[in-house]
């Protein structure tokens, strides 16, 4: 298959991803289309390398995995700060991020 | 397949059969697209989290087949593997039944999600549709003719100090999660003085009962039986009660079946010790 094919099932990917992030209210969820987003970008790095016949997309996507993994980390951390305070996971009742 | 493409170290060009990529590389596609619309509209969040295993796990494999099998295994064990099982025990530690609220607290905010996102979609297809993008080229560079080891000199020389500040990113993110994580103790511990006085004062000294050890079943939905004969529901967790009265079944229904057929069982244990009476004399 040529990299453009890879390169439009990214963007279809990428694309649920975002109507995922602007549907879902539970936070966890929104994390995962996020996580979807990120999948998606990393698909059309590597088929962009293919493309150019080098490694270098390779590489941004495995940086990428490695950012992801740590976001991940933070941002459920920071989910389950927010579950303890306020019984909720919904990010309406998380508008207001102080009180 | 992995094999197929690891034999030739990922070497320029992918060495599948025409016929068989093309197949495959459908197959996949219809999978993930279908799996990920299926996460953004089921209501549960572990169907959620297994549903973007599916596409993970597609999305591994066609890295494969595009020539990038290290990728390919770091997705399966790092995503599939690490994020996914982080994202379940947040589920889990959240509440299994932490379903999303079909409410929609914004009016019309599915409709118009769907339509920027319909926008969105056009703009990139078009846009990436008048770019060129080429077939696969040639691997040309030498150096680059086993994955692994071109990987580990790209990483090692021209992007070793994003490598190296990737480590300190990594820290911090252990840092902060852990931070994050902390509870701060807001009233002092509670001694052995402290519970036995609250035990005492509440009127019950022991502990509470354990879930359907003395009941007819050894289930954690069974009540458990008190020593007067009559079952406690208190035993019973609040989840479990939850789940019945969401699937409709009543929690205490199941509590007289029991009774009944515990003095069934009673008298035909009586009838046979009768006979086994009879049998011995």
């Amino acid at each position: 298959m040529s990299p453009a094919h890879y390169v439009f099932l990214a963007v279809i990917l990428f694309v649920i991803g975002a109507v995922g992030v602007l549907v879902r209210r539970n936070a966890i969820l929104i994390f995962m289309s996020v996580e979807l987003m990120l999948n998606a970008c990393n698909l059309a790095f590597v088929a962009f390398a293919r493309m150019h016949g080098n490694l270098d997309g390779q590489v941004v996507a495995f940086f990428v995995m490695v950012v992801a993994a740590a976001e991940v980390v933070v941002g459920l951390a920071i989910l389950m700060a927010i579950y303890r305070a306020r019984r909720s996971a919904s990010v309406d009742d998380a508008s207001l991020l102080k009180y | 397949m992995i094999d197929h493409v690891l034999a030739n170290g990922g070497a320029g060009g992918t060495n599948l059969d025409p016929l068989f990529d093309e197949s495959l590389f459908w197959i996949l596609a219809v999978l993930s697209v279908s799996a990920g619309i299926a996460m953004i509209l089921v209501r549960q969040a572990v169907h959620c989290a297994l549903m973007l295993a599916v596409v993970m796990l597609s999305l591994a494999v066609m890295y494969a087949m595009q020539d990038a099998p290290f990728l390919a295994f770091v997705q399966v064990i790092v995503y599939t593997g690490a994020v996914l099982m982080l994202f379940l025990f947040v589920v889990m530690l959240i509440g299994v039944s932490a379903a999303d609220s079909l409410k929609e607290t914004i009016r019309g905010q599915r409709l118009w999600a769907g339509l920027a996102g319909g926008g969105l979609a056009v703009l990139l297809i078009v846009g990436i549709g008048h770019a060129a993008i080429g077939s696969a080229a040639p691997v040309s560079n030498v150096e680059n003719a086993d994955n692994l080891t071109g990987l580990a000199r790209l990483i090692f020389t021209t992007y070793v100090f994003p490598f190296e500040v990737t480590s300190a990113l990594l820290i911090t993110a252990a840092l902060g999660a852990m931070v994050l994580a902390h509870r701060e103790r807001t009233s002092p511990k509670p001694t052995q003085r402290d519970v036995a006085r609250r035990k005492i004062s509440s009127g019950q000294v022991q502990p509470e009962p354990p879930p359907g050890v003395y009941a007819l079943h050894n289930a954690v939905d069974m009540p458990a039986m008190l020593p007067d004969g009559s079952t406690t529901n208190r035993s019973v967790s609040d989840a479990v009660v939850g789940r019945d009265l969401q699937l409709g079944r009543d929690p205490e229904g199941n509590v007289v079946t029991d009774l009944a057929a515990e003095d069934r069982i009673e008298t035909e244990r009586q009838l046979e010790a009768g006979e086994r009476g009879r049998e011995e004399q």
